[in-house]
């Protein structure tokens, strides 16, 4: 036998770790949930799921964070592949907790709801009592992700101690947590971009068409595309005008931004990316711009 | 900011062209093999400015990343490009100068995906070193060409050698600052070599570079010339690490039973897991541990399909050909070559906690996918990491390593962690904080 052949790829190594984390999960935890943005990277987690748990169901629902001001494209789509794969969608949506009081709108032509998420977020695991919640962060994403552990764990105010942290050492999880306290899994924590895009090619997965070139009504805004919508007020010397754009993230109308693009096809996208030379939060997150340390400080206080 | 373009006018940046083809390189090959590296050492020694070039001379820096190094930099006041700003990415690593945990970096060559797990290397972060070593394939330990072999050299080497990292590249770092001397390399070479007989380590390499100045980092040196062998990144993409894997003793743990019970699948059973040793086919007769019991393999499921033979470290559900009483915890094996079933563990442990581990200490302990609570039965001794003696103890305080006796309140089913770095290692976690505690390496085991 030449062991030369029991070779995996980086793709296969990824997935066999991502598979392994979990199950791990379904198997450790009461109430796990998937947070299911539309996005690319949680089209990846669903997938993982199936390899992990088909031809069983999942032994958890998915649940959605739902803004209101997503990209009507994507709440379709969502829509679709959750009926699709035949699993149980739960939709937390911004609009009630604003509607009860729990938050308030921010205004002017800087308003967003990316915020007020994280209220929904920790209001939704808390009323359903969720004790485990996929993610689809990964560690090249961002200063601050880099050093989160797969399992992150959260006190009961859903709050992330960067200092206090659990070892993760071989493929040992420790998913210990007290009553009120939950944990945040991360599976393709050690994925690239890349990595996610040539799977999501290999794998032939759909996704949002906005991640495709298409022509849109967008303006420029701190040296970023946004599209015109409902959602956004414009400021003065903002002039709407028709380009070619994709998507490079999928989050909030007002703080996602496009990239002028012409790839129509999953091999022009796979091409642009591995050719890019600013990362996908730089170029096309505002939600990130606000200090050197934003992500970090959301993060404390419960975010994705 | 004269530091910095002096820097980039010194390395050896690839230009333009050469990217451009290197990434569309990346597009059409997805079927590189990914290796995981541990580094560990301190700022003085180099090691952010030699990830810092790997990354860099391997186009794997961002621009706005480094827009933000070079921000951050000035604001600072370092007055050189300080690329450990791209790992320290929390707030307190930033606003004091240092690294305070694992962070994990990734870059990509043709050949290879790389995922680095970089960790200060002091004494006070032995846990986040052993943390960094656990999964890596190669370590890289940083020697300062001036001051030869140091106790942090010889400390990286000992937590390499007792996690059983398989290569191991000794950097000798900063030749530019001895005239790039080949008498000053072949001196450490001979003392680290010398070192290294009192340890477990099947393969070592040394390369004299210049991190700063890019010399056999990425390409060949011509400063040192009377170096014949390859630069640093060539012996990270052709290492061979398909070897390093168990493919002689099947290991399945398993994780979770698959049973749809719908209509379409209403019998299936599937016995899910990730492969810690051997080789899986269809016809393969294994005994379910601690249990016993007997079958056959049937056949190897995943989601695209019947697999001819499954290997570490993949992820599948294997079906058996009758029925037997297997869950969770559950060790599958060959009958001819098991491991050991056993209460009684004699490991080297390090101990990550605030709060010491004393003799009739009681905790969690967690092995594959089997749980148990475990008490200190002897700590027979603590090794002095920077000597190797070994030192009577009392107790194990926070980043000390020994050797441990302990019981468990159920057998679990164990190989010295030598053999099989899965079925060998546990982690321990205390009751009150659910905090990791220890990580555990096996040495044997008794019933």
């Amino acid at each position: 036998m030449n062991p030369v052949h029991y070779e995996l790829s980086h793709l296969e190594t990824l997935e066999a770790e991502s598979i392994h984390i979990f199950r791990e999960v379904a198997a450790e935890f009461e109430r796990p949930v998937l947070l299911f943005s539309g996005g690319k990277d949680s089209i990846v987690l669903l997938r993982l799921a199936e390899k992990a748990f088909r031809p069983g169901k999942f032994p958890f629902p998915i649940m959605h964070v739902d803004t209101g001001h997503n990209f009507p494209e994507v709440i379709a789509f969502r829509d679709r592949i959750v009926s699709d794969i035949g699993e149980r969608l739960i939709v937390a949506s911004v609009q009630d907790s604003i509607d009860k009081g729990r938050v308030t709108e921010e205004t002017g032509p800087r308003a967003s709801r990316n915020r007020l998420q994280t209220t929904t977020l920790l209001d939704a695991i808390e009323e359903h009592g969720f004790d485990a919640a996929f993610g689809g962060a990964r560690r090249d994403e961002e200063r601050a992700r880099a050093k989160e552990r797969v399992f992150s764990f959260r006190d009961d105010f859903g709050q992330w101690d960067p200092k206090r942290q659990r070892p993760e050492l071989w493929t040992l999880y420790n998913g210990n947590i007290r009553k009120g306290e939950h944990v945040r899994v991360f599976p393709i924590s050690n994925w690239t971009e890349l990595d996610v895009w040539q799977y999501i090619a290999t794998e032939e997965l759909e996704i949002p068409s906005i991640y495709y070139s298409h022509e849109r009504q967008v303006f420029a805004r701190d040296g970023m595309l946004y599209a015109e919508n409902d959602f956004i007020e414009l400021m003065d010397g903002e002039v709407p005008f028709s380009e070619s754009v994709r998507y490079r993230t999928v989050g909030d109308m007002t703080c996602t931004g496009a990239v002028r693009s012409t790839a129509t096809t999953l091999e022009d996208v796979v091409a642009e990316i591995a050719a890019t030379r600013i990362t996908e939060r730089g170029e096309t997150r505002a939600d990130d711009r606000v200090t050197e340390a934003a992500m970090e400080d959301r993060k404390r206080e419960g975010y994705f | 900011m004269k530091a910095i373009s002096e820097m980039q006018d010194n390395g050896s940046v690839p230009a333009p062209a050469a990217a451009a083809t290197q990434n569309a390189y990346a597009v059409r090959r997805r079927n590189s093999e990914l290796l995981r590296i541990a580094t560990a050492g301190s700022v003085d020694d180099g090691k952010s400015t030699l990830i810092g070039r790997l990354l860099h001379d391997s186009k794997s820096i961002f621009e706005d990343q480094m827009e933000h190094v070079v921000q951050t930099s000035e604001r600072r006041g370092d007055g050189y490009l300080n690329l450990a700003l791209l790992t320290d990415g929390l707030r307190a690593e930033r606003e004091q100068g240092i690294t305070i945990d694992v962070a994990y970096r990734y870059f990509a060559t043709p050949r290879r995906k790389f995922i680095i797990a970089d960790t200060p290397g002091h004494e006070q972060y032995t846990r986040n070193m052993v943390t960094g070593a656990s999964t890596a394939d190669v370590s890289i330990v940083l020697v300062d060409a001036r001051k030869g072999v140091s106790e942090q050299t010889r400390r990286h080497m000992y937590i390499a050698s007792l996690l059983r990292i398989p290569h191991l590249i000794v950097a000798v770092n900063k030749m530019d600052l001895v005239n790039y001397d080949e008498d000053v390399f072949y001196t450490i070479l001979e003392e680290v070599t010398n070192w290294s007989s009192r340890l477990q380590i099947p393969d070592i390499t040394f390369v004299p570079i210049s991190a700063l100045h890019g010399d056999n980092v990425v390409d060949r040196s011509d400063a040192m010339q009377w170096y014949g062998a390859a630069p640093l990144l060539y012996h990270l993409e052709h290492v061979v690490i398909a070897q390093d894997r168990n493919l002689d003793d099947v290991r399945f743990p398993v994780q979770w039973v698959i049973r749809p019970m719908s209509d379409s699948h209403h019998d299936y059973r599937g016995y899910a897991g990730q492969i810690a040793g051997g080789v899986i086919r269809p016809g393969t007769k294994i005994v379910a541990l601690p249990g016993g019991q007997r079958t056959t393999v049937a056949a190897i499921d995943t989601y695209k399909g019947e697999l001819e033979a499954a290997f570490p470290t993949m992820s599948v559900a294997l079906r058996f050909t009758n029925e037997i009483d297997v869950s969770r915890g559950d060790m599958l094996v060959e009958a001819d070559d098991q491991p050991t079933t056993a209460r009684e563990l004699e490991a080297h442990i390090c101990w990550m906690s605030d709060r010491p581990m004393s003799p009739r200490g009681k905790y969690a302990i967690k092995h594959t996918t089997r749980s148990a609570r475990a008490i200190v039965e002897d700590i027979e001794h603590r090794v002095d990491i920077n000597t190797l003696e070994h030192v009577k103890a009392d107790q194990l305080n926070l980043n000390e390593i020994g050797r441990v006796r302990l019981r468990c309140s159920a057998p679990l089913v164990v190989d010295p962690y030598a053999r099989n770095r899965t079925t060998g290692s546990f982690i321990l976690i205390d009751e009150s904080t659910n905090d990791t505690v220890g990580a555990g390496m096996i040495i044997n085991a008794t019933s």
